[in-house]
């Protein structure tokens, strides 16, 4: 008889414990998720931009979503010199035809993946993008090739909406 | 505790302190029995207390005028500087009253080192402490983003971006804490309220750091237990007060120093412009308290291991209590761990100075064997030493050394055989 009882408030105490927990993730998760991106930032999806002006051998730096987006018209040593390099050679290995479809423009986020700084242009021992807060070098396909960065700068969805507009996002 | 005994001498006070105990408090604080030697290594946790309500009233003060908003932050800082009758005083008691704070906790926290505070029984003042200390470097991270400067953009990006570095969750964590894509007006308003808030956790934290040393009572120079109160003992109140009081006035004409005649000289020039995402300044370095750290992040060619490195030689600390072996507290008594002690102060300076310079050549290098040797210290020095060390005959009390010839000197010796 009391076995049974002792069992019983087990039970409820366990049944009580799981509900009470269960209400308090419910109420806490709110609380977490309102620090995400919130409609309006995700609004600013999609930025279009006027690269006519562009010459071959120049970079165009744009904000996008808060970040730097560079867009670089490349010349065609820049190109051969980024399709020449092996695979092995890579820190983070990616075939330059896959970053850039279209050889003469490269459009990537310029932002040094390591801790988040903008790499400066035309710098760093590869003839491409150097970053001067701990010092990684990259490539002219924007391929990390010396230095703390783990990974390539990251190439963002666009496309062109007609040959002189790049949209992105 | 005697305190228990106390009992109020007016009939309004018997009555109030029955109903709510605050005299018997009062009464405990007073006279609280503080070892005797104490020396001025001992008046920094009276002048920290005096840094933190410092920055909890000028930050208050500054929070009526300062607008926490991406387009106008800067411009109300420079409000503040230039039209807020006396601003400029108040936020340079405030940015420089950070480095103050971190000035005095540095010497508190080496005073522990040197005379073993962290030691049983007085593990969780400890760690509190170190607890405190974590605190101190958010809100004192998150206080120097408010301004929105170029240092203030740039480093919320950097240190955020140490989130990143964790496995398959970085990059979202790093997105939550910005609330958008790059760090913007969300990551500003979310810092400013947490830079408000966190000041308070600190307060708390140390009610119960001083609550969890009143336990126990204060180490003091010579290391050893005291009986409490006793003929090593002295009343906290006058003997300590006028004590911490002076010290507090010598801190206070370096602190006015600062503020009056080099208000600038700890911060960088950059970050009076205004935060601009297309462009990093040149040399991102962080304030001077936090260098040493910066250097062991740096060190560590791998992300991941470097973020690894950096908060491990944080937490290493906490754990501090239990890697020193030796039952002797005091460094006075410990002849190899006092030259250890000088060569990881030396090393903690080193760090500092090349977190500075830029990561390459050869500071790269010192940065690398100043990191290894941080570890080695509390990892393999410590731990050994406490086994292989001989240490020198401990006083059983505080006036035996000064009596000089006493009968004690003997037993003295006899205990410390017995410790070995």
């Amino acid at each position: 008889m009391s076995e049974k009882k002792t069992k019983r408030r087990d039970f409820l105490f366990t049944a009580t414990t799981a509900v009470g927990a269960v209400g308090a993730a419910a109420v806490v998760w709110p609380m977490i998720d309102q620090m995400n991106p919130d409609a309006s930032v995700k609004a600013l999806a999609s930025t279009e931009v006027d690269v006519s002006s562009l010459t071959p051998g120049n970079t165009l730096t744009v904000l996008w979503r808060g970040k730097p987006v560079f867009i670089r018209r490349r010349t065609q040593e820049e190109i051969d010199e980024a399709r020449s390099v092996k695979m092995e050679d890579l820190i983070h290995p990616e075939k330059d035809e896959d970053r850039a479809k279209n050889p003469e423009w490269l459009v990537m986020l310029g932002v040094c993946t390591h801790l988040g700084c903008v790499p400066l242009n035309d710098k760093g021992d590869y003839n491409g993008w150097f970053c001067p807060c701990h010092g990684s070098h990259y490539d002219t396909s924007g391929r990390i090739r010396k230095g703390p960065a783990p990974w390539n700068m990251e190439v963002p969805k666009y496309e062109f909406v007609d040959t002189n507009t790049i949209k992105i996002g | 505790m005697s305190d228990h005994d106390y009992r109020p001498k007016s009939k309004v006070g018997q009555w109030f302190n029955d109903r709510l105990p605050l005299l018997t408090l009062a009464n405990h604080l007073t006279d609280y029995p503080t070892p005797k030697n104490l020396n001025y290594w001992w008046t920094f946790g009276g002048i920290l207390t005096f840094c933190l309500i410092t920055q909890i009233v000028t930050g208050l003060t500054l929070a009526m005028h300062y607008i926490a908003h991406a387009d106008m932050a800067f411009e109300s800082v420079e409000h503040i500087m230039r039209d807020v009758n006396y601003g400029w005083l108040i936020r340079y008691i405030h940015a420089n009253g950070a480095s103050m704070f971190f000035l005095a906790v540095y010497i508190h926290i080496f005073r522990s080192l040197f005379y073993g505070s962290y030691k049983s029984p007085r593990e969780i003042i400890w760690i509190l402490g170190i607890i405190i200390y974590l605190l101190m470097m958010a809100a004192a991270f998150m206080g120097y983003v408010l301004p929105w400067g170029q240092m203030s953009f740039w480093g919320a990006t950097v240190i955020t971006n140490l989130f990143s570095a964790i496995p398959l969750v970085g990059e979202g964590i790093v997105t939550w804490l910005w609330g958008g894509y790059s760090v913007d007006n969300p990551t500003l308003t979310r810092f400013f309220t947490l830079h408000y808030l966190i000041p308070f956790l600190i307060l708390g934290l140390v009610v119960l750091h001083i609550w969890a040393l009143h336990v126990p009572g204060n180490n003091n120079p010579v290391g050893i237990d005291i009986k409490k109160p006793s003929k090593d003992t002295v009343p906290f109140h006058p003997y300590i007060v006028i004590k911490d009081g002076f010290a507090l006035l010598m801190f206070m004409i370096v602190f006015a120093f600062f503020v009056f005649y080099a208000p600038n000289i700890l911060g960088h020039a950059d970050n009076y412009i205004e935060a601009n995402p297309m462009v990093t300044p040149a040399h991102i370095v962080p304030e001077w308290y936090l260098l040493p750290f910066y250097a062991i992040l740096r060190s560590v060619p791998d992300k991941l291991l470097g973020v690894v490195a950096m908060l491990s030689a944080i937490l290493i600390l906490a754990v501090l209590p239990w890697l020193d072996t030796s039952k002797i507290r005091s460094a006075v008594f410990r002849p190899l761990y006092k030259q250890f002690y000088w060569i990881l102060v030396a090393d903690v300076l080193i760090l500092g100075y090349v977190g500075a310079m830029p990561a390459e050549g050869l500071y790269l290098l010192i940065a690398r064997v100043a990191t290894a040797y941080y570890f080695l210290h509390f990892l393999v020095i410590l731990p050994v030493l406490g086994f292989k060390e001989k240490t020198l005959p401990v006083p059983l009390s505080i006036t035996e050394p000064v009596l000089g010839g006493s009968p004690n000197l003997a037993a003295a010796r006899n205990k410390e055989s017995k410790i070995e």
